[in-house]
């Protein structure tokens, strides 16, 4: 046990001398989770439109300051003829055009049906969608409104509702995305180049050629990053708390035990990328090409898994990340306890003794 | 019997870096391997350390077996491998308490065994390993080696890179170590430090050309050798390459090592014939051979 506690000094006194992993290991967390955050959202706010308005009667007025008392929007420009509609989309600013045809008002109440035309800048397709969206849905309240009172034949008016995320603030989705990566990266990467690092510099073949057993050094170098793992857990999920104002609604507990079994299994990861690289520079690419894009584009945190095609889904599956943010999706947005997200655990668990069995099998007691 | 090997063979793919190694180092010895690079020196320490298991053959390190009793053994030796291998970013003073942790022993229960060595590092006991000296660092890893005082020492060329006044202190550090009953087998590419040693084994291309002390290897060297020494060295290593006599021709120092085929060979000779190569201020001496000699000679 002294042995143990000695080794573990040992791990402690190279991170916290080695500036630059400790830069990454406290400072990427809180810069990755900002940038989520703040920089890379799908949502919109304050988006340029421009009017074009043919009728200018009071139910286009109703609907424009609908439109303009919404944050999501800000009407930049007010045009009046069709050809113009080019020329500001060719600015760049102006991101969306309402063209209300001649006669609006009376249309709608005579023939029932008047038409609103909104054309999208859709250089981004993703803002184009998410603009024409918000616009639709602001218009079909109004609509609602305006039929309160009029007795109509039946009416199907679809009605979207998002739950769980009811602002659709897309920080909620990347918290969860973004604490994935880091605990990830952190755990696999530095563990693998930890170990590798002592092959590297030859310590190994001391420690080797000592009575330390081989799961007291895997032990021993997996320790460290499993506590400076928990407190980077920590550190993100209070400033989703503080910062982002994400309520967290299931138990903090659970959330807890399940961020350790997959820090432990991304751990287990590490030690298996070690065994099979002889330099640190090996380990860092295999930790990134093979950790990191699969984590970022097959878990399922920023393209949807049933949206892809079959074969990267069944190649998704393999990923411990993809179960993971399944899991703390559950416990963070949706709040539910185990008896929801058991399998998933099981999974996980499975995958983990996997790899510790694999990486306690394949590590070497002698140089080759 | 301290160290027992024998019939040891090593490959790596295609090379052969150890053929049929075999011999014996009694308790308490200190005993060279001398050879170039490349010569397998590194690969035998590694077997003899448990790091690798030998293609045939067996080896017995203080009485255990290395393969299978190869836990044994790591708890009864001491190896300091060629490249500098403690933590660069932990002090002096650290890397000397992690390795004694991790031997589960203190600095303090063995520290008169490493005192002598220790005491000339203390003043930079603070100081990151990565910023020593060349001998400071062979010091402290001399240290680390010693500090759970084991049986056997395995040194793999602990003064390469070293300067000539570290080295010299390095190796009177060996011979008081070995006063303490320490079983030390240590490598080297210097000949000069061969004659430090017990017994030597001069090893080659995988291969033991002779085991002996150092005196008799010496003494069994057949030839007479002759320093010569003219103002072109360049030009008189090839005049005497030429020579139609010459049994070997090698640098040495501000010297030509040269032996004669012949038995009667005349010195004046060799000086006229130097002569015709228009080479002045030629000097032919008698000297005595060194070990670095009958290696070249046994390395033919």
């Amino acid at each position: 046990m002294k042995r143990f506690i000695g080794f573990i000094k040992k791990e402690f006194y190279h991170i916290f001398r080695d500036r630059r992993s400790l830069f990454i290991l406290f400072g990427m967390p809180i810069a990755q989770i900002m940038l989520f955050g703040f920089a890379i959202t799908n949502e919109i706010n304050n988006v340029d439109i421009a009017i074009l308005d043919h009728s200018k009667d009071a139910t286009t007025e109703a609907i424009i300051n609908k439109i303009s008392a919404s944050t999501y929007f800000s009407i930049n420009e007010v045009i009046t003829k069709e050809s113009d509609i080019e020329t500001i989309f060719k600015k760049g600013k102006i991101k969306a055009v309402l063209n209300f045809e001649k006669d609006f008002s009376k249309n709608l109440i005579k023939e029932h049906n008047a038409t609103l035309q909104i054309i999208t800048d859709a250089t981004d397709p993703n803002t184009a969608n998410t603009i024409s969206n918000y616009i639709n849905a602001i218009l079909q309240q109004y609509q609602k409104e305006l039929n309160k009172d009029v007795k109509l034949a039946y009416q199907i008016i679809p009605q979207t509702r998002m739950v769980y995320n009811r602002e659709l603030k897309s920080v909620y989705m990347f918290v969860p995305g973004v604490m994935t990566i880091i605990l990830m990266l952190v755990s696999a990467m530095m563990t693998s180049i930890s170990i590798t690092r002592e092959k590297e510099l030859g310590t190994m073949e001391i420690l080797l050629v000592s009575p330390l057993k081989p799961f007291q050094v895997i032990v021993g170098k997996v320790f460290p990053y499993i506590f400076l793992s928990i407190i980077n857990a920590v550190v993100i999920v209070m400033l989703s708390i503080f910062i982002f104002k994400m309520p967290v609604q299931g138990s903090l507990f659970l959330l807890a035990l399940e961020s350790i079994l997959f820090i432990v299994s991304a751990l287990a990861l590490g030690i298996l990328i070690s065994t099979i690289s002889a330099t640190q520079q090996t380990a860092m690419m295999i930790s990134l090409m093979g950790l990191m894009l699969p984590v970022i584009l097959l878990s399922g945190f920023i393209f949807p898994i049933s949206s892809m095609p079959l074969p990267l889904q069944i190649i998704s599956n393999i990923i411990p990340a993809k179960w993971f943010v399944i899991i703390i999706k559950g416990i963070m947005l949706k709040g539910v306890g185990l008896q929801f997200i058991w399998k998933e655990t099981l999974i996980l668990v499975g995958m983990t003794v996997f790899f510790i069995a694999l990486s306690v099998k394949k590590y070497k007691i002698r140089l080759e | 019997m301290s160290i027992n090997i024998s019939n040891i063979s090593k490959s790596y793919k295609k090379v052969k870096a150890l053929q049929n190694i075999s011999f014996k180092v009694e308790t308490g010895e200190l005993f060279g391997l001398i050879g170039p690079d490349g010569a397998g020196k590194t690969t035998l320490f590694r077997i003899l350390t448990t790091l690798l298991i030998a293609n045939k053959g067996t080896a017995k390190v203080a009485g255990f077996d290395v393969v299978s009793d190869y836990k044994n053994i790591r708890n009864s030796v001491g190896y300091m491998p060629g490249k500098f291998s403690l933590y660069q970013d932990l002090t002096i003073e650290e890397n000397l308490e992690f390795f004694a942790t991790i031997f589960g022993t203190t600095v303090e229960e063995n520290y008169d065994l490493i005192k002598d060595i220790y005491m000339q590092i203390e003043p930079f006991k603070t100081r990151r390993a990565g910023k020593l000296s060349g001998g400071m660092k062979q010091k402290l890893a001399l240290c680390c080696a010693l500090i759970h005082k084991p049986k056997v020492l395995f040194l793999d060329e602990p003064t390469t890179g070293v300067d000539p006044v570290s080295r010299k202190e390095f190796w009177e550090m060996l011979k008081r170590l070995q006063q303490k009953n320490i079983t030390i087998l240590v490598s080297t590419p210097y000949m000069d430090e061969a004659a430090l040693c017990d017994r030597i084994a001069l090893i080659q291309n995988g291969k033991i050309l002779e085991i002996d002390t150092p005196e008799a290897i010496v003494k069994h060297n057949p030839n007479q050798i002759y320093n010569v020494s003219a103002d072109n060295m360049y030009k008189l290593i090839n005049s005497l390459k030429t020579y139609k006599h010459n049994h070997s021709v090698y640098p040495f120092g501000e010297f030509v090592h040269y032996t004669d085929r012949r038995t009667d060979f005349n010195p004046k000779a060799l000086k006229v014939y130097l002569e015709s190569q228009n080479l002045s201020n030629i000097h032919i001496n008698k000297t005595v051979a060194t070990i670095e000699d009958t290696f070249m000679e046994l390395a033919k």
